[in-house]
């Protein structure tokens, strides 16, 4: 190939830049509830964030990356010109980016994920052909935008009407929480283990399965339900507050967990929006390095690791502002709220990138949101803006695939 | 990169606080009748006048706090309570501050002056309505512990305990007020009709206000029962 090494460099470049757009942006979203809720500092927000959407990128992102690298695209009529699909990978990479850029600066409620896949999907129909986008995929892709924010938003309601009926409604509260809410946390664990384990780890070396998946992450699920015992022990409580039977204290319970929850989150959002930025990078790597269009090559660590390092390097230069402002303005949301918002948005979040499929992380805490205010936990809650997420919805795609066709074109020119 | 964020934007202003502040004035408000009652039994005009100002004072900052609210409440907001609702208490809760209101503007209007056989219970069903209005405003606080508890369980039963003893309140102002008619009744004969005319027309103000009172709790009930 002529000019590999340059497609390789700017496949690099360019996932980065977005791997750095996601960290300095959308990572906000996912540690947002908790800095708002006060459950964590905005410096603790940003050391779970660049340890954990590591962590959830290199363990658990591999699934969802191979979609985004080959799932969209059926790249069999390429054959002799494999470059078309190099251009086309950078192209979206450059859509997706500008028009994230757009979005943002505007505030409108635009979704990487969904960026990156119309960008995709646009490239593909014009450089390729109508029938080189493997519409049945794209459709369980779009068809999950819509499902998994609703999965969130039923999981939130009964998650928030159960810590209503276990803690909540009692007449000792304090005490049903010390009970009920390390078994939540188990759950959580549970979970996000199981799921890693059972979909994530191939990519490093690794093959659980079985039982020994499931005993993994039991015993996941309890360290981290003790973690979070010790944690409430530690805590101290006002006794005569609890006369006047308020709910200070346990909201200092789910504040406490919220650290666990947040990390839960970053994990989870690490596991999905990383393949956004690496998933195109890894198509181009590819490609460069066999000289053909192979789907089979396994995905190599590296990439992974380009995508982490983007996303906390984002982080540690641009998130820490964005976090405070959007951490400042939803204090609206109290520790109970968001603990089960987080909980049902992670476990959403995390069963998509199990399967592969690459969501909104955001979008998805939008839905878990609305759960517990279906269930009359959150006093006020704007719908304008969910109107303005379906309306994202409509004008993403067909933008982002115009700009990567654009951006193909150019691309295109440059180098032949 | 970024400057705006669509997610702090989910959260739209909560109603609670405002509506408890607004109450609180309204409370204010209506509990400086009994001075003012007091003052006009002891025949000081000038003490009359000066609550007669405080109390008009704390009207106007409640109208302009209930301005405030309905502006803060957009078309798509979603929240735990009716919007109907919510606004219907606001009304109700402001119209306890504008019958007070009234009330001391007849007052120094005609420099009223209730005779001494009336004067004693005139102020116990003034400070028993206040009463009402205390255990209103009580209710009205406790609003952000049911939007806590998501309209459920223990805080509902509290709410609940607290709306059976406004009625009792209520009831016991309806008592005194017919004991205050008939006191009037009594004497009547002796004075001047247009002010005993007007005699009346406070005691009716007055018995509105705890009614009234008691029409905001019955919204939360409303709210409770949804």
């Amino acid at each position: 190939m002529d000019y590999g090494t340059t497609y390789l460099i700017l496949a690099v470049i360019f996932g980065l830049f977005m791997a750095w757009g996601i960290g300095a942006n959308d990572v906000a979203n996912a540690m947002a509830t908790s800095v708002g809720s006060k459950a964590i500092t905005i410096k603790q927000a940003i050391l779970i964030a660049a340890v954990f959407e590591f962590a959830g990128a290199i363990l658990a992102g591999g699934q969802v990356t191979s979609t985004i690298r080959k799932g969209i695209i059926d790249v069999s009529s390429l054959g002799a010109t494999p470059e078309v699909l190099v251009f086309g990978m950078l192209a979206a990479l450059l859509a997706a980016g500008t028009w994230l850029l757009v979005a943002s600066h505007m505030g409108w409620p635009v979704s990487t994920t969904h960026s990156i896949v119309g960008s995709i999907v646009g490239f593909a129909i014009v450089g390729i052909g109508m029938d080189a986008v493997q519409w049945g995929k794209v459709a369980t892709i779009v068809m999950s935008w819509v499902s998994s924010p609703l999965l969130a938003a039923v999981l939130s309601f009964l998650i928030f009407r159960s810590v209503q009926k276990l803690i909540l409604e009692t007449d000792k509260p304090l005490e049903n929480a010390k009970k009920y809410v390390p078994i939540y946390i188990f759950f959580v664990g549970f979970i996000l283990a199981m799921v890693t384990m059972v979909k994530g780890l191939k990519h490093i070396g690794l093959d659980i399965k079985g039982m020994d998946a499931i005993y993994i992450a039991i015993t996941i699920g309890v360290v981290v339900m003790f973690l979070g015992k010790v944690l409430i022990s530690r805590l101290k409580f006002e006794m005569n507050e609890d006369i006047s039977f308020h709910y200070t204290n346990v909201e200092k319970i789910f504040s406490v967990l919220m650290l666990l929850t947040a990390c839960a989150m970053a994990f989870a959002h690490g596991s999905n929006d990383v393949a956004n930025a690496i998933g195109p990078l890894a198509a181009v790597v590819s490609i460069v390095d066999t000289g053909e269009l192979s789907q089979k090559s396994p995905l190599p660590l590296w990439i992974l690791l380009v995508g982490g390092a983007g996303i906390v390097l984002g982080l540690a230069m641009y998130g820490r502002k964005v976090i405070e402002t959007v951490g400042t303005k939803i204090t609206e949301l109290t520790p109970s709220r968001g603990f089960c918002c987080e909980v049902s948005a992670a476990t959403t979040v995390v069963l998509a990138s199990g399967i592969g499929l690459p969501i909104s992380t955001t979008h998805t805490l939008v839905g878990a949101v609305l759960g517990v205010g279906m269930a009359r936990g959150v006093s006020a809650i704007n719908l304008s803006i969910v109107r303005g997420i379906f309306m994202s919805w409509i004008i993403t795609l067909p933008i982002g695939a115009g700009l990567a066709i654009i951006f193909f074109f150019i691309l295109k020119n440059i180098f032949t | 990169m970024a400057s705006k964020n669509y997610l702090s934007g989910l959260f739209g202003p909560s109603p609670v606080a405002p509506l408890q502040s607004h109450m609180t004035l309204v409370d204010e408000c209506v509990t400086k009748l009994i001075a003012l009652f007091e003052c006009m039994a002891k025949g000081d005009t000038e003490a009359v006048e000066k609550v007669y100002h405080e109390i008009a004072a704390l009207e106007q900052k409640a109208d302009d706090q209930k301005h405030l609210l309905r502006e803060h409440l957009p078309r798509g907001l979603f929240m735990p309570i009716e919007r109907q609702d919510l606004l219907d208490a606001l009304r109700i809760q402001d119209l306890l501050a504008n019958r007070a209101r009234d009330i001391a503007g007849i007052v120094v209007g005609r420099q009223m002056q209730f005779p001494e056989q009336a004067n004693e219970r005139a102020i116990e069903l003034v400070k028993a309505t206040v009463e009402t209005c205390h255990q209103a405003l009580r209710v009205v606080n406790e609003l952000d512990e049911l939007v806590e508890t998501g309209f459920r369980g223990r805080a509902v039963q509290v709410v609940e305990e607290m709306l059976v003893k406004l009625d009792n309140l209520e009831s016991e102002t309806d008592r005194i007020q017919v004991e205050l008619r008939t006191d009037l009744f009594a004497v009547e004969r002796d004075l001047y009709a247009v002010d005993v005319m007007f005699m009346y027309r406070i005691i009716e103000s007055i018995a509105e206000i705890a009614d009234d009172a008691e029409r905001v709790g019955r919204r939360f009930q409303l709210m409770l029962a949804k």
